[in-house]
């Protein structure tokens, strides 16, 4: 089968299946989901029956409801976040590739710091300065993740301002943005997208395990890391209760890994473990 | 005689390791001067960002006075450097405050802990080091195989997985179904050696799964890298067996990034042992920052994230010595 003129392989298509059904499901939430978000139609941990395909949740809630809310949320914040971390970052790396001098040292210098603190513990520390509202959230770990995304448009930024096409159109007289925007970014796209996929399954995870330390998300947004700390007392009794949104957030991430494991092998990106980070 | 010997091994020597010491010095200079830049960045991150401490953290509900004596507390009455300043040199006089909360002296509660999250990472990186490179050298030997496309496929799903679910698995599979570990990490300080092993088995060999993924898949991708260069087809040439090729001409050359992604990894783990120690209530440094952040303690959270980014900053800077060592070219001066 072939897509884009491209091979398909059984894994990518796996794949890409199952991240199509979450953006559905994603957008369609509201109109799909057998319950509301916070409708209490069970007992605590029930069983999947007819009724809740996969039980209820700790406090009698349906556990396929809520995590069709949770799939929402978590998606639609880990995009919000990757989307403004890529627009921070590229904007800053290409300013710093193209305008080079004390532009580029300062942001490379500030970038390597912030690289030498592991994310989660200064997002921790910045979550625990400032409270974890949603939009805290969002713009913090956009901040911290765009430092990858500078690194990556910084380089190659670096391979194209020295194209001669760059250098005519300075010669021309065009200013900084229209450089930006019409000479460079339109040859940096494709290792960008994948390491749009890439960070974007990042992200996910990220918020996922932050809700799950309780520090993400707060009640009573459905979020699936959230659902997995809510639900975890009923492994305890031997029961399957956080496993289920656990699943999904695992389920999620490993076919955006597939699918981005694909478009890396149609690119032929140079191997080594430069291509692992 | 033996003085003449002596003054020609003393000049061999240094000659021999000038430009290698040089090198690593440069290197721990380095690395001393981002520990500076990332405790002024913690510094500020928690002191200067939020504008007014005091009323960022006791809430709209203080009264005046409430925020005066928290300030003199906090010691926020003094200019920032100076503030800065005093925050630094008690830390490296191993008095890092007290907590907001409890009032308890946090570096009492702080050493206990980080050996805890040590011992766990620890015994994680023995059995996930050796065991990663070695089936990603067996990998990179069978690259092409079925058993390589298996490992691959494995390995990638191993990534993608959160942290806990793997957690949750391995604690049906092992202490809900089965009993043999338990499900709650709990370790005290008179424990002995071993009972202290078997209570933090789970929780290792998640951490364990998380880490071997990655650098099986780094330590297979660098040797695969190394294989497309002129003297390994040399070797081929030559008639060696792939295998040998491998492990005497290739391996050598693919130290470097395999020691880096091992170092990289390392710091994975530290950061990886934070949700770990959350699901096995493994009393731990992640745990006590984690309390932190949900309670707004302040100067908790500057020690925390001060030992977290030091630990991360010490195993980068180890992992360059490293490198620097293990190249040979790096011994003679040019």
């Amino acid at each position: 089968m072939k897509l884009f003129g491209h091979k398909l392989t059984a894994s990518a298509a796996f794949g890409l299946a199952v991240v199509g059904l979450f953006i559905v499901i994603s957008l369609f939430t509201p109109w799909i989901a057998p319950y509301s978000e916070s409708a209490n139609v069970g007992g605590t941990w029930d069983e999947p029956s007819m009724k809740m395909i996969f039980g209820a949740d700790q406090i009698g809630r349906d556990m396929l409801t809520r995590m069709m809310y949770g799939s929402r949320m978590t998606i639609g914040v880990a995009l919000a976040i990757t989307t403004l971390s890529f627009i921070i970052g590229i904007l800053t790396g290409l300013v710093s590739a193209v305008m080079g001098g004390y532009v580029d040292v300062f942001f490379t210098r500030l970038v390597d710091v912030m690289l030498s603190i592991p994310s989660l513990i200064f997002a921790l520390i910045i979550l625990g300065v400032f409270g974890s509202s949603i939009p805290t959230l969002i713009m913090t770990i956009a901040v911290l993740d765009s430092t990858r995304v500078f690194r990556l448009s910084r380089a190659l930024g670096m391979n194209l301002t020295v194209m001669e096409y760059v250098e005519a159109a300075r010669l021309r007289g065009e200013g900084l943005w229209w450089v930006i925007t019409r000479e460079i970014l339109p040859n940096a796209w494709a290792p960008l997208v994948s390491e749009f996929g890439l960070r974007f399954c990042f992200n996910f995870l990220f918020i996922a395990g932050l809700s799950f330390l309780g520090l993400g998300i707060q009640p009573p947004y459905a979020d699936l890391g959230g659902m997995v700390r809510e639900n975890a007392a009923a492994i305890n009794f031997g029961m399957m209760a956080p496993i289920y949104p656990a699943t999904a957030i695992a389920l999620l991430t490993v076919s955006v890994n597939l699918v981005v494991d694909w478009m890396l092998s149609i690119d032929a990106r140079p191997s080594g473990a430069q291509a692992e980070l | 005689m033996l003085a003449g010997a002596l003054v020609m091994r003393a000049q061999f020597f240094s000659y021999r390791s000038h430009l290698m010491a040089k090198l690593i010095v440069n290197r721990l200079l380095l690395g001393i001067l981002t520990l500076f830049a990332v405790s002024v960045l913690i510094f500020v991150c928690t002191q200067i960002l939020p504008g007014d401490v005091a009323s960022a953290v006791l809430g709209q509900g203080a009264t005046p006075e409430a925020l005066v004596v928290f300030r003199r507390e906090l010691g926020l009455d003094v200019p920032a450097h100076l503030r800065y300043w005093n925050w630094l040199v008690g830390a490296l006089h191993g008095d890092l405050g007290v907590a907001l909360t409890n009032k308890r002296v946090i570096i009492d509660d702080l050493l206990p802990r980080l050996r805890n999250t040590l011992f766990l990472a620890g015994y994680a990186a023995l059995i996930a080091i050796p065991l990663s490179v070695g089936l990603g050298v067996l990998s990179a030997i069978n690259e092409g195989k079925w058993s390589d496309r298996l490992a691959n496929v494995l390995t990638l799903i191993a990534i993608s997985l959160p942290e806990f679910f793997i957690a949750y698995l391995l604690i049906i599979f092992f202490a809900v179904n089965v009993h043999w570990f338990p499900s709650l990490a709990m370790v005290s300080g008179s424990m002995g050696f071993s009972e202290r092993v078997f209570q933090t088995t789970l929780p290792a060999l998640t951490l364990t799964l998380l880490v071997a993924a990655h650098m099986l898949r780094m330590t297979r991708s660098s040797v695969l890298s190394v294989m497309s260069t002129p003297y390994i087809e040399m070797a081929f040439l030559k008639g060696a067996p792939r295998r040998r090729v491998i492990v005497r001409h290739a391996l050598p050359n693919a130290a470097a990034p395999i020691i880096t992604v091992i170092a990289l990894n390392m710091a994975y783990l530290v950061v990886g042992v934070v949700v770990i120690e959350a699901v096995f209530v493994y009393p731990g440094l992640g745990q006590y920052m984690v309390d932190g952040v949900s309670k707004r303690d302040v100067p908790v959270i500057q020690a925390c994230g001060l030992t977290f980014a030091t630990v991360f900053v010490l195993l980068n800077t180890l992992a360059d010595i490293l490198v620097i060592l293990v190249n040979p070219r790096l011994r003679h001066q040019r």
